[in-house]
Parts: C-alpha cells; structure tokens; sequence
C-alpha cells in the first residue's frame, strides 16, 4: 500500500507499484488536467511539482511517491501560481491547450526558484516542455509579465 | 448549399435542436464527470435561437461551433461575427462544438462538415453573420410583442434590449424562449462593416481560462465508470499484417482482461491504461510483410529521381520553356530538393471513447475534424445505423491535418476495438506517442527537380518545375495539391512548365499543415532566391519585380521589408532570408536573421511577419496563428524527418528521434497585419510556408550552400 499527499489531501494506492504517477493521477484519482503526451519525459505533458519540485509524473512509478507530496494543476495554489494563470490569461498563450498543464507547472516552479528570471532562466526551465503550437513566443512573455507582477 | 435554404424557416431551425436532443440517450452508466465533458450541441437547457445559436436565461449566448476548436481559433472567431450581428456583449459569449450533421453544419467550402484548408472563418463569415443577425431579429421582434412597442424602435446594444420612447430595457435572457418562437426575417439586416464593433478587436479568447486551470476537457479525459482501455500493436512497417500472436505473457500481467486480433494490429484491453500499456509490450507479434514498403527512404529517393525526364501530368505550361534555356549568353541553375516524410504529431495523440446506450445507440467521443465522416465510418464498423451514432466533437489537443482524413482510418481502427468487445462497458482507445510518429498519415516524401534559366540582361526567362511524390487526395492524374503554389507561380516568368508524378506507396500520405505549399512553398522560395542571387539582385527588389500582376504579394512583401528595415546593417555573423508564399488565399511574407548556432545548426533569432488575410476577425488569434505557424514551421525545417530504414522499417518513434521546436529554439517573432475590406481567409496554415525557404535563404547566405534535402539538421536518420 502506497501513501502520498495529493493536492493536500491523503490518498493511497495499491495496484502494481510499477505504475507511473501519471497514470495514477488520470486513471485512478481522476485529475485529467497532468497530461500524457510522450510517455518518456520527452515533453513534459505530465509534470507536476514532487515535494516541491517538478517531476514528468509519466516516468515516476508510483512507488518512489511513498510519503511524498504531490501537487497537480489542479490544485497548485501561491503568489506565483497566481501571477502565472493571470499573465497566461492576459495574452493568451493557449492554443490547443493540451500542454499548458505541463508549461504552467514549470513556469510556477521557476518563479518560486527564480523570482526574476532571464531569458536564458527560462529557457532552462522550459525547454523540457514541448509546445506543438510553439506557443513558446507567448509563454515567454507571460513568465516575464508574471514576474513583474510578483514584484510589483 | 446556401445559408438561405437551411435558415430561412423555422423548421430548419428546429432540425437543429432536434439533433441536440439526442443527447437525452446518453446511457446510464455514464458517470456524472463524464457529462461534464460533453460538449456537443451544449446544454440541453437553453433556448436554441437557431442551428448556430442558443441563449440561457441568465443572458449568456452559446455558439455551436461547426468547427472543432484544437487551437487555430474557431471558437473565438466565430463567436465574434456572431455576437457583432447580435450586438452582444464580448463577455456573455460562449462556443461549443455542434453535432455532426452535414446538412446543417456543412463546410459551406467542401459541403461535408469538416474543418480544414484553414477554411473556417472563410466559409462562416456570411454564414455566422446572417445569423447572428437572425437572432437579433428575433429577440427585437420578441420584445416588441412584450412591450407592445414597434420592432423599429427597439434598439440592442451590448447585450441590452432598448426602448427609448417607454424606457423599457432587457437583457436577451427574458426573450430567449419567445424569440425562439418568433418567424425569422427572410434577408436579416447586415452591418456595414464600417459599423463593426466587435471584429477587428484584440477580445479575449473563450477558451483559454479552462485550458490554464486543468478543466478544458480533451478526449483522452473523458472517463467513464466501468471503463475499458485499450492499446493496438502495430506494425512497424506500412502495409504490413498480423501473421501471428502469442499472448500468453500479456494476459498474465494483472488488470489485462482481453487480447483481440482486428484488422489494424493486435488490441490489448485492460482495467487501466498502464496495464494495457504492460500488457501490449508482453505481446509477441509475428508480422506478415509480404504487401508491405520494404524499401528504404533512400531508397524511395532514387526511386523517385528516375521519374524526371518520363512522362508526367502537366501543371502548367506557357511560352516555349526549351527555347529559353537555349537562347544566347542564357545562364542556368539546376537543383534537386528532396523532402522527407513528416508526421503531425499533436500533442494529443489519437484517441476515442465509445459508449453503447441500452438502446443499441453507441456515442462517440472523439476530437473529429470530420464529424459526419467519423460517424458513418463508426456505423459501418459497428453495423449499426448511422442514426444510432452521435459524435460528440471534444477539444482536440492540436492536429495540424492529422485528425482529417478520408474514410476516417483512426476512427476505423478504434471503432474495431470497440466492435471486438461485447460493448457492455464504455471504453476508451489511446494510440501513444509511438503509435502517432509510427502510424503514418504523413506529409509524403517529395522530390523537385528546378531548372531556371536567366537572360543577357539578368531577367529570369524559364521555370521548369518537376515535382514527384504521392498523390494526397489518391488520384491518378493531376492532383492539384502536389502542385499547389507551383503551378499558378505568382511570379510573371514568361516561359514555365510545371510536371506532376504520383507515386504510389503503402505508406499512408494526409495533408499537413499547409499541405503543398509545405514544400512548393520551400522549393519555389528557395529556388527563386538563388536565381536573383545568381544575377545580383536584391531578394526583396528582385521578387517585387516579378511580381508585377499581384499587388497583395507586393504589399505584404514591401511591409515585411519595412518591418524588418531590410538593407540596414545585420549584426556580425548573421545574414537574412526572405520569402512570401500565398496559401488558402491568405498572402504571407516573412524576414528571417539567422546565424550558425555553437551546435553548428542554424540559429534562428527574429522572423518578422507581414499577414494579408483580408478583413481581420480577431487580430490576437491572426498574430497567434503566425507565432505558432512559424514555430511549426522552424521545427519541421530544421528537425524532422520520418525515414524508413533496411527492409522499410520506420526508424523514428518518439520525440526524442522526431524533434519538436523547443522554447530556447523558438525566435523572437513580430507581426503586421494588412489592413483590408476583402473577404477574411484563413490563419491556421499560412503562417507555416514562408518561414522554412526563409530560414534556408538565410543559411545560404551564411555560407552554407543551398539546402538540398531536409531536414537542415539530420538526427535520427539512416
């Protein structure tokens, strides 16, 4: 029997232990916003925040997630995950929306790091989560404008 | 078919609500998280105005979007030109997608309902606009009976429902259903666009709160209680077969409930998807190869090349193309380009769940660009009538072409699965990424052979164009999309010819994003800039020259030079490429800097882009479109290939081998829209010709010679 934290609230799993935290979070718990988009941490989909750090919930068996916390899209809460929704809403980075989950939770995990990120902060927070729509121009504005916005 | 037939009475109207109550059959079983994600026709409860509109008491209007909204902007857009006839507030509007129904919903483009050929604000426009008018109409004629004041005198404004004279005032909530009752005018009252308040503005987009929050509902979220998964094998060569399995591994690994053979490969059911995943690679598969490609892509590549030269179709011929080629003091180029498979690769890969109701009446949900298409398939393979099947149109996470297609091949293949169980328990079919790179459908394989040839007095005089590769819409003679931007060279050359060949493959070809222009576009561009490099002209002079009988191109090509301030000095070490393709009838020009990155591949620092899509909807969704246009287009230029190696077998698999654009490659990216009172064309494809040919003018110009075969960095490739 496995024991974690998801989104402040206990759960526990005991299906096979092999099981990626990705497919535990859609199939089991039913958090449909972390995504499945490659399956081998190519693209970044599915990442979540593991005890306060990102992590590509589709490599992750469910068993290294023992007595650890997880936080999923929908239940990321602070100042940044604030600034980040309103500036993505603001200019509408969205396309398809199918890896905003994933862009979104990395972009949180770099401003609670890097309050004042440079281009090349976000490219090196970034780069691990593909956009096919490349909405890469406008994810790089609404990181900039959600710092600001934390400052200010 | 005209809007006039399907909306100029009240009974057509109403075979438009009639469709929607077929979401009464939803089955039981169906657990209340998965109604949350039906989407279309939206809710039951509002009064629908017409086949396009419905409004709820609480004031909000919901467009049902004949278009599947996957990120191109359908949703907003035509939500636009409804809420500027109807005078609504940006705020009370909603979109979703309609059902599937060809006579109501028909791309007023190919008759079909289906989205493409960035065709969806083209073929909507008068459409959307005489509705929205329509119901305008319909609410003023509705508050004039309650209020007992003449229509003439009710004004609308922002949502709000006027009468000056009695002081009366309303929202549209209080007249949905007595508007709905009402006889629409014959010929609604259109604005002049001069009067638009709504299009041409930078509103919002509605979609875009869910899509940062995790609750915009995809298909691969849809859930289901009691739901079966299930995973395909495939083959990993095209055309090839199921010869045998063994499964006896697969169905030992907990949670695997079932192994089927279907016609597509070898599906493994399961309680959830991992387990399905586990089970699929225990399988043991023996392939039949006997009808499959077991040729190599080099292989194709000289296979195509002893083409030129036979005979072909003729795409164009004028003047005396051999005569100019032989004329005194006549210079030559000559250039062979060869372009790769591509694959769409969306972010979403292909998916479907299917729901069988007590009554035998299967619902689909599935991200379908052709909805009609996806449902008689579904019926044909389920053996049911095509009225016992509703396709439930979900946001799709990207497509690019790939959700497209003829015959519905994917809905085919996940129908299969579905028919293959005893249809007791919904289930929900995946393809993973390595299905979606491996699983064909690609943008072919094409070789061009270019000859130019210029005069004594620098002019380019013959064009002579062979282009070999597969036929996208499986014809046997001219397929115009092979030719496409080649043919009707926007270019005034004096003689030109322009010869097609089709190939026949068993590797399955689609349309992608911008179909023939995706390398017309390239090898025209490309081959131009070398010809007036050749004689010492300027690319963007030189072009403008030629390009004397089409005044867009001209303007939207001068715009982008004075963006970009072409001919001010470019910092060290980088040089500049330009080009300008028109597709969908949308004219795109766009200046590239680049220069050679550390890894020794192109660096690709600023695109400026100039865009001619006639009147401009909603200028935030044209600017996106170009942004993510351009990134498409970097990505695939610079990156991908799918190559079949030895024996044919696919040698890509997955994002690590087929490479997508990533943010610290993306350039920095401005654009200019034209102002224009023309007739708006579409965004969604455009954006993605200009960049590829751009970048490479860019690159030889750097010093790197012409590019001759893409992808300009070769990864993963045999």
């Amino acid at each position: 029997m496995i024991t974690f934290k998801l989104n402040g609230q206990e759960r526990t799993f005991d299906g096979d232990p092999d099981t990626p935290l990705l497919w535990v979070l859609r199939d089991f718990e039913k958090l449909t916003g972390t995504k499945y988009g490659c399956g081998i941490a190519q693209c970044g989909a599915c990442t979540v925040h593991l005890d306060g750090s990102t992590r590509r919930s589709c490599i992750t068996p469910i068993s290294t997630v023992d007595g650890s916390e997880v936080i999923t899209i929908e239940g990321i809460e602070g100042k940044e995950a604030e600034a980040v929704r309103k500036a993505w809403i603001a200019i509408d980075v969205p396309q398809c929306g199918y890896c905003q989950s994933g862009q979104i939770m990395s972009a949180v995990s770099l401003l609670q790091l890097t309050p004042k990120p440079t281009d090349e902060d976000i490219d090196g927070a970034m780069a691990g989560n593909i956009c096919r729509c490349a909405t890469y121009h406008r994810i790089r504005q609404a990181i900039h404008n959600a710092a600001d916005t934390m400052e200010g | 078919m005209t809007f006039n037939a399907l909306t100029t009475t009240r009974r057509s109207f109403l075979a438009g609500a009639g469709l929607v109550i077929g979401f009464t059959l939803a089955p039981k079983v169906f657990s209340a998280s998965a109604l949350e994600g039906v989407q279309a026709g939206g809710d039951k409860s509002l009064s629908q105005i017409n086949a396009f509109i419905k409004i709820g008491t609480d004031d909000t209007v919901t467009v049902l979007s004949k278009h599947i909204e996957f990120g191109q902007g359908p949703f907003t857009g035509l939500s636009t030109i409804v809420a500027e006839e109807l005078d609504a507030d940006w705020s009370q509007m909603r979109a979703v997608h309609s059902p599937a129904d060809d006579k109501i919903y028909g791309n007023l483009a190919f008759g079909l309902q289906g989205t493409g050929g960035s065709t969806s604000i083209a073929n909507s426009y008068d459409q959307l606009r005489k509705a929205g008018a329509t119901a305008r109409a319909l609410l003023v004629a509705a508050a004039a009976a309650e209020w007992g004041v003449p229509a003439a005198e009710i004004t609308v404004e922002k949502g709000r429902i006027k009468h000056a004279g009695s002081g009366k005032e309303s929202g549209f909530g209080a007249f949905a259903d007595k508007a709905a009752t009402q006889t629409p005018p014959a010929e609604p009252k259109l604005k002049d666009p001069k009067d638009f308040v709504l299009i041409g503005q930078e509103l919002p987009k509605l979609d875009t709160v869910s899509k940062t929050n995790g609750t915009a509902v995809f298909t691969l979220d849809i859930t289901a209680d009691n739901m079966l998964y299930a995973v395909v094998a495939h083959p990993d060569h095209f055309g090839a077969t199921v010869k045998s399995v063994d499964d006896a591994a697969a169905r030992k690994i907990p949670g695997v409930l079932d192994v089927k053979t279907i016609p597509q490969g070898v599906a493994v059911y399961a309680e959830n998807t991992f387990s399905a995943l586990k089970g699929r690679d225990a399988l043991t598969v023996e392939w039949d190869l006997s009808k499959a490609e077991t040729r190599s892509s080099d292989q194709l590549t000289a296979d195509f090349a002893k083409l030129f030269g036979t005979d072909g179709h003729e795409a164009a011929n004028t003047g005396d193309v051999e005569k100019s080629f032989g004329g005194n003091g006549v210079q030559t180029l000559e250039a062979d380009i060869v372009f790769p498979f591509l694959a769409h690769a969306p972010m979403e890969p292909l998916d479907a769940v299917f729901i069988k109701a007590a009554d035998g009446s299967v619902d689909v949900f599935n991200g379908a660009q052709f909805p009609t298409m996806d449902k008689k398939v579904t019926a044909q393979v389920l053996g049911l009538d095509p009225e016992k099947v509703r396709v439930n149109t979900q946001l799709a996470g990207g497509s690019f072409g790939r959700k497209a297609q003829f015959g519905s091949p994917y809905i085919a293949e996940a129908a299969a699965v579905f028919a293959a169980t005893d249809g007791k328990r919904p289930m929900k079919h995946m393809w993973t990424r390595e299905d979606d790179i491996r699983g064909g459908f690609y943008r072919p394989m094409y070789m061009h052979r270019m000859r130019g040839a210029i005069d004594a007095n620098g002019n380019v005089v013959g064009w002579d164009q062979t282009i070999v590769g597969q036929s996208i819409m499986a014809k046997a003679d001219l397929d115009e999309t092979s030719v496409e931007g080649a043919a009707n060279l926007p270019y005034v050359i004096p003689n030109l010819r322009v010869i097609s060949h089709n190939v026949s493959l068993a590797v399955p070809p689609l349309w992608w994003r911008s179909v023939g222009h995706t390398h017309t576009g390239f090898a025209v561009e490309t081959f131009m800039d070398e010809l007036l490099q050749k004689v010492g002209k300027d690319p963007v002079e030189g072009r403008l020259a030629l390009l004397s009988k089409e005044p867009r191109h001209m303007e939207t090509l001068k715009k982008v030079a004075e963006m970009a301030d072409w001919g001010s000095a470019v910092p060290e070490g980088r040089q500049r490429g330009v080009a300008v393709v028109k597709s969908f009838g949308t004219y795109v020009a766009q200046i590239v800097e680049v220069s050679t990155g550390d890894d020794g591949a192109p660096r690709v620092h600023k695109v400026w882009c100039a865009v001619d899509c006639g009147v401009a909807i909603n200028p935030n969704v044209i600017k996106a479109q170009m942004e993510g246009g351009i990134g498409y287009g970097v990505g695939a230029v610079l990156f991908d290939a799918v190559t079949l190696g030895q024996g044919g077998k696919i040698v890509q698999s997955n994002f690590h081998d087929y490479r997508s654009l990533r943010i610290n490659e993306m350039p920095a990216v401005e654009v200019a829209i034209i102002p224009s009172s023309e007739k708006p064309t579409g965004v969604g494809e455009p954006g993605v010709p200009p960049v590829g040919p751009a970048i490479a003018n860019a690159w030889r110009r750097l010093g790197h010679g012409a590019v001759r075969r893409l992808p300009i960095v070769s990864i993963g490739s045999v």
